[in-house]
């Protein structure tokens, strides 16, 4: 019985043995400098942003959708946020004649701003029923028009201090505030898959929705609520993006639903609905962090790069797909 | 030359960690129709796909057409004259028939596809079998049955020695299988041997010539039905004797508790009025496609209420979606098991309490999800290595059990069951129907609905008979009799 638990512990957990390896394998090839504090920082730092929309993203993908809006949504977060929180005495700004403001005033509008657009998705996912492929990639493509529109395409920079401590400060002097914010956004994420009831819908909805509806479960509104959900957190991404770059800009954002994707599948997130595990997906997306680091510490050829990526995402949903096959 | 077209000798299958196989035999002779029986679990699948190729056997010895086989896949097994229909069919529903029954060897001119010819030759083959459907209709246009007339064309159309039919009733209706029992005795006359597999006793017995049974992956017996009976081969199938298939208790049967006025939904349910009392179990008898299905949907807030009203407890209720009708304390188990009921990739805790959310508040109590699981698994005797097993790894009755148990822990006053033993196996059907008639002998009123007329029979009290989304009749227990019911599901 005990070897049998192990058995089942260790094959739930492969993906963080995989994590180690990698994390072995780099140390040892970039003689330990993967090891230095200074890198594992900036390491958690580039992949916060991804991080946070992954935990969103996560979602659409267990509810057996997709959401292909969040790029596009951190685009125009980042240069509605940036509008509002330059500083006064700018002489650039993008609207010369707005009142000096709070910076939560600028959170505030472009949280609601970017959220809208998960509401439109869940709503079209929902009601029109037309596949989150379709209705995500419209929505992409309006949001970032939107956010072009705004700028007429030209960066927003010169923010305010007190904005940009959000994405370059840390806390004690060691912990990067981005940082914290996406553990957080992972904790809540876990919380709701695990502990509440919304969780359990959205694996019901995901893994057979025709089930969750005969149990009573209201799947449109589920729907709504994930997207929704989906968009908060790229637009929180957007923001703290525009933070730590000190400016918004457009062309911001770009492939990242891409990214949080690939974190979100290599985590063992299955796109057949229904199944999904936070520690896997925390895995995936350190996974997809260490590799791009590697590579980079390594000096590997930018494009080639991009073709390791891919290969690993191929492996990583081709082996995902094997262990459900033996399954049944 | 032996006088069996298939021997299968000791075979033994096994998978890690398990016997599936543990050195069964069956031979078949030509001309033949031959049951395979056994409960689920038993190891049928499993010769049948040894016998196709699907799985390679551990030992033993098939001997096809006097010569030793061991195909390496069905296509082999195909090619040799043994064909199969699933119980799954797996049309291709945008293309048309006759595309479909040729489907990867369609005939052909040069390089284009020859359809002068396909249409042709599906023709002469639904004549030779009796069907009469348009080759050029579109395949998802066909009724169910339609569709298992076409796949059975398509395995015939193999000219094959050996046919292997797995539980093909399942979606017919009486006629049709009269139809489909003049096809197998045609195809006897030529020569061709049939296995059947089915769950369905009167069936085997009006079909079959033979029959070889499982258990637990053993050989227990072969007979020829003339020397057999229900009672005894049943008894050889789940190794001991299962006395009352249909437990009828009398119980006290109290006021009116649900009533339907009237109601419609679309073309399939019209103007349909019923009432239940207390601890009445209420049967409703039909052909499939006589709307009764659709009724409960509608009952339930899965389907759209035309007109009509629905009161409970006295009082008229509002149903829009089933959120509402659980509110009502009405559960529903529905007849398509994988379409709307289990959650395929979660365990069993998950599917136990998916319905009854709600009560274990936020954060979720992981505690008494756990307790409540259990009780359900103990009271309903699941089984299942742990309740942390994904459901798709269960056998159908036990998918079943668990989708029994989301409904009891909604406590429901009114529990609505379609086809609750469609496709499980002797013992967990008998164990399904003491639970019905325990659950009335509680005070719970029961709808149920079945296909098989001596369920309905055994069971109810009173039976509503619908025809074509009518109520053609409610009949008292004294007055059922097989005739009676018959002539109202015929709309007569």
């Amino acid at each position: 019985m005990a070897g049998k638990l192990n058995k089942k512990f260790l094959s739930d957990n492969s993906i963080w043995l995989v994590f180690i390896g990698m994390c072995v394998i780099v140390t040892v090839a970039s003689g330990g400098i993967f090891l230095s504090w200074n890198n594992i920082k900036s390491v958690l730092m580039s992949e916060s942003v991804i991080g946070i929309l992954t935990m969103g993203v996560m979602w659409a993908i267990l509810s057996k959708g997709i959401d292909l809006s969040p790029g596009a949504v951190v685009a125009l977060t980042s240069v509605i946020s940036a509008s509002m929180v330059q500083k006064a005495d700018y002489a650039d700004k993008l609207f010369p004649n707005m009142p000096d403001m709070p910076i939560i005033v600028g959170i505030v509008v472009a949280i609601i701003a970017g959220t809208l657009i998960g509401v439109l998705n869940g709503w079209l996912i929902a009601y029109t029923k037309i596949p989150a492929f379709i209705a995500t990639l419209g929505t992409q493509l309006i949001a970032k028009a939107l956010a072009n529109m705004y700028t007429s395409a030209y960066p927003v920079p010169t923010l305010k201090d007190s904005f940009k401590f959000l994405g370059q400060g840390t806390i004690a002097g060691v912990m990067p505030v981005v940082v914290v914010i996406c553990i957080i956004f992972v904790i809540v994420s876990g919380f709701m898959l695990t502990q509440t009831r919304f969780g359990k819908h959205v694996y019901a909805i995901g893994g057979n929705d025709q089930a969750a509806r005969v149990a009573g479960i209201n799947v449109e509104k589920n729907l709504i609520m994930v997207y929704t959900w989906c968009a908060f957190c790229a637009s929180v991404g957007g923001i703290l993006l525009a933070a730590r770059s000190g400016s918004g800009n457009a062309s911001y954002g770009l492939n990242y639903e891409l990214d949080a994707i690939a974190a979100a599948t290599v985590g063992g997130t299955s796109h057949s609905g229904g199944v999904c595990r936070i520690s896997g997906v925390i895995a995936g997306i350190l996974i997809m962090g260490v590799l791009k680091n590697g590579m980079l510490l390594l000096g590997m050829n930018a494009y080639l790069q991009q073709a390791f990526k891919g290969a690993i995402i191929i492996i990583a949903v081709v082996l995902d797909m094997r262990k459900n096959v033996k399954k049944v | 030359m032996s006088e069996y077209i298939l021997e299968m000798l000791d075979i033994v299958k096994e998978f890690p960690g398990v016997r599936a196989l543990k050195g069964v035999q069956l031979k078949i002779r030509p001309g033949t129709v031959h049951a395979l029986m056994g409960e689920n679990g038993a190891g049928k699948s499993t010769i049948m796909k040894c016998l196709m190729g699907v799985y390679h056997r551990t030992s033993g010895t098939i001997i096809y057409d006097g010569k030793e086989v061991d195909f390496p896949g069905p296509l082999q097994a195909m090619e040799a004259g043994i064909a199969m229909i699933h119980q799954e069919l797996s049309p291709v529903p945008e293309r048309s028939v006759k595309e479909n029954v040729w489907l990867g060897r369609e005939p052909r001119k040069g390089l284009v596809v020859d359809h002068k010819k396909m249409r042709e030759d599906t023709i002469e083959l639904f004549k030779k079998i009796g069907l009469n459907v348009d080759p050029d209709e579109k395949m998802g246009n066909l009724t169910i049955s339609q569709m298992q007339m076409v796949e059975i064309c398509k395995a015939v159309s193999y000219d094959p020695k050996i046919l292997i039919l797995d539980e093909p009733t399942s979606s017919l209706t009486e006629t049709e299988v009269e139809h489909l029992f003049e096809i197998i005795r045609n195809l006897k006359k030529t020569g061709c041997a049939m296995i059947y597999i089915s769950h369905k006793m009167a069936e085997i017995f009006q079909i079959c010539d033979e029959m070889t049974t499982f258990r637990d992956g053993e050989y227990v017996g072969h007979d020829f039905a003339k020397d057999t009976n229900v009672d005894k081969l049943i008894a050889r199938m789940v190794g001991r004797e299962v006395k009352n298939m249909f437990p009828k208790v009398e119980c006290p049967i109290g006021e009116v508790v649900f009533k339907a006025e009237g109601l419609s939904s679309g073309r399939m349910v019209k103007n349909v009025s019923f009432d239940l009392r207390k601890g009445e179990i209420l049967g409703f008898a039909g052909l499939v496609g006589a709307g009764r299905t659709e009724t409960m949907e509608t009952i339930f807030g899965m389907r759209h209420l035309d007109s009509g009203k629905i009161f409970k407890d006295g009082v008229e209720i509002n149903i829009k979606c089933p959120a509402d009708a659980i509110k009502n304390r009405i559960g529903f188990l529905t007849e398509d098991r994988r379409g709307n009921g289990i959650v395929p990739v979660r365990n069993i805790k998950d599917n136990t309490v998916l319905a009854n959310l709600p009560a274990y508040g936020t954060p979720l109590n992981h505690k008494k999800i756990s307790e409540d699981t259990d009780k359900y698994v103990k009271l309903l005797n699941t089984k299942t290595p742990s309740t942390d097993q994904l459901i798709m790894n269960l056998s159908g009755g036990n998918q079943q059990k668990v989708l029994v148990g989301r409904w009891l822990l909604t406590n429901p006053d009114i529990l609505i069951v379609d086809e609750p033993t469609r496709g499980i196996d002797v013992g967990a059907k008998s164990e399904i129907h003491s639970l019905i008639t325990k659950l009335a002998g509680e005070g719970k009123s029961i709808i149920m609905i079945s296909s098989e007329l001596p369920e309905v029979k055994g069971m109810a009290d009173r039976m509503v008979v619908m025809y074509e989304g009518e109520v053609t009749a409610i009949l008292d227990r004294k007055d059922f009799d097989d005739e009676l019911i018959l002539k109202h599901a015929h709309g007569e």
